[in-house]
């Protein structure tokens, strides 16, 4: 059997990791355009604050790769030939495969405005992107930086780490109101300007301002300008398609696939950011820009690709991240206020967070341990925890296992009810 | 008596350590490899994370670097019963 993947992220990793659990002697091949190979994406947030170096964010030794015993080609596939099972390359070389997994993943959305071309002008998607911030936030002094989601906010504390003056740009009145509720934006927010960070609201970037083809400046829609050397912008991601489009695939805002990571073509699976998935919690399929669904999807359809068969069931999506230096964990969906400095999602980010469950919300805390539970009439739908993550994983546990909370739902909806001591005694009991 | 109190705090503290191990919650973890960059004796625990073993190695110190550092939350000390007194 012939196996191959395009893509080098975690997908295609679970992917070959899974075939080689079934088959042992099967071909693989895995084509990847990322100069850098496998590396941990989310990882290029420590990188920028300088918490690591590039070297550590490397999981694999060349030991490891040899011990998975595929072949690495570095390059671009441009097409699929489907009926005869072939991939043809920029370099004019062509594989055959049995089993094809497309792990593409996805790509930043460009700025669209006079100046996005600058040279000082910079997105966050690959370790390439990152090396050439950190070497011009050495020589820069002031950065603007638009978009939302996590990576915006990486961005800003990555460039305040290193020493720069930061304008965060928001057009609207909150930070991340697609996901957090008010008071959570609040926090982060105050929490940044505590660091240093200018944050502005209502504030629309609509024209990088350069001086020999490098940045000098910003210009807003209500006329003003900011001084800066940089701009950095982080406004959402789109899967990368192009592949599935020329070869004929079913897709949607990403490749279609069923439970079994398949698409239209029995032979060609999809996963990681690239695929679409049904969701039985929203009743239609969704994006998610997630690592753990990413490896999971691979897995699932690696397995399937050496014949086990092997449902993905997708679970409600899950994230940690690090917002203004708070841990914070969102499960489940939790949010559905329109953003209006995202186009989509962004990374690390879940369709599912954005779809507004039937639910009514209880919460507690009001500084920098926050939780927000969304309770359904018999179940958990959705929780954010800021700060303090005792609870995390039990409300993971509860949320994706859709646990019966019919007996502490009284006690989670009273007036001022401490609904983290409700949940630590749930969790308790449910142990015993 | 102050110095020798501390000193018994962190014996205290140096025991309840060696009776537990670092386990990793796989769902949290992005592979960054924070906690392999700071591990004091080079484990690779973000492998064990990968696989979802606990940290069980025999140069592990249990000093919490890496469960310290983790951004994302992702490593815990779970007790062990190793050494725990047998009921009569």
């Amino acid at each position: 059997m012939k196996y191959a993947i395009v893509g080098s992220g975690v997908s295609g990793i679970a992917a070959i990791e899974a075939i080689r659990s079934v088959d042992r002697s099967g071909e693989v091949v895995m084509i990847g355009d990322d100069p850098h190979g496998f590396y941990s994406r989310p990882g290029l947030a420590y990188y920028l604050t300088g918490e690591l170096h590039d070297k550590a964010l490397y999981p694999r030794t060349s030991d490891e790769y040899r011990q998975m015993n595929f072949r690495y080609v570095k390059g671009r596939v441009k097409g699929v030939l489907r009926e005869a099972r072939v991939l043809e390359l920029e370099n004019q070389t062509s594989i055959a495969y049995d089993r094809l997994l497309i792990a593409t993943g996805a790509q930043a959305l460009p700025l669209e405005m006079p100046g996005a071309n600058l040279e000082g002008v910079f997105k966050l998607d690959h370790m390439e992107d990152a090396k050439r911030i950190l070497k011009r936030a050495r020589r820069g002094k002031t950065a603007v930086v638009v978009g939302g989601g996590i990576t915006a906010l990486e961005l800003v504390e990555g460039l305040l780490a290193r020493g720069m003056n930061v304008h965060y740009l928001l057009r609207g009145d909150r930070y991340w109101s697609g996901v957090l509720d008010e008071h959570e934006s609040k926090i982060v927010e105050a929490r940044l300007q505590v660091e240093g960070v200018t944050l502005h609201h209502h504030a629309e970037l609509i024209e990088v301002m350069g001086k020999k083809n490098r940045v000098i400046g910003a210009r807003l829609l209500d006329g003003r300008t900011l001084k800066c050397d940089m701009v950095a912008y982080a406004i959402g991601i789109r899967p990368r398609l192009e592949l599935a489009i020329q070869a004929g695939l079913a897709v949607d805002r990403g490749i279609l696939v069923n439970e079994f990571m398949q698409t239209n073509d029995p032979h060609i699976f999809a996963a990681g950011d690239v695929a679409q998935v049904y969701d039985p919690a929203v009743g239609r399929s969704v994006l998610d820009s997630l690592w753990g669904p990413a490896r999971q999807q691979g897995y699932a359809a690696g397995l399937n690709m050496a014949g086990k068969t092997t449902a993905y069931i997708k679970a409600p999506p899950f994230n940690v991240t690090r917002l203004a230096g708070l841990t914070t964990t969102i499960i489940g969906a939790v949010g559905g206020g329109h953003d209006e400095d995202l186009v989509g999602i962004a990374r690390g980010d879940s369709e599912t967070w954005r779809s507004l469950p039937d639910a009514l919300v209880a919460q507690s805390g009001f500084d920098v341990n926050h939780l927000r539970l969304m309770v359904g009439e018999q179940r958990l739908l959705g929780a954010v925890v800021m700060g303090d993550q005792t609870l995390s994983y039990p409300l993971q546990k509860i949320v994706s296992e859709r646990i019966d909370i019919s007996s502490i739902r009284e006690k989670l909806l009273a007036a001022d009810a401490r609904i983290g001591d409700v949940v630590v005694e749930f969790w308790a009991g449910l142990r015993n | 008596m102050a110095i020798l109190g501390l000193f018994q705090h962190d014996v205290k503290k140096h025991a309840v350590l060696a009776s537990g191990l670092v386990a990793p919650n796989p769902a949290r973890c992005v592979q960054c490899g924070i906690c392999t960059f700071n591990c004091p004796v080079g484990i690779d625990v973000r492998a064990h994370a990968w696989r979802g073993e606990p940290v069980i190695h025999n140069h592990c110190l249990t000093c919490g670097e890496c469960v310290m550092r983790c951004p994302r939350g992702s490593l815990r000390f779970e007790k062990t019963d190793l050494f725990a007194k047998r009921k009569p």
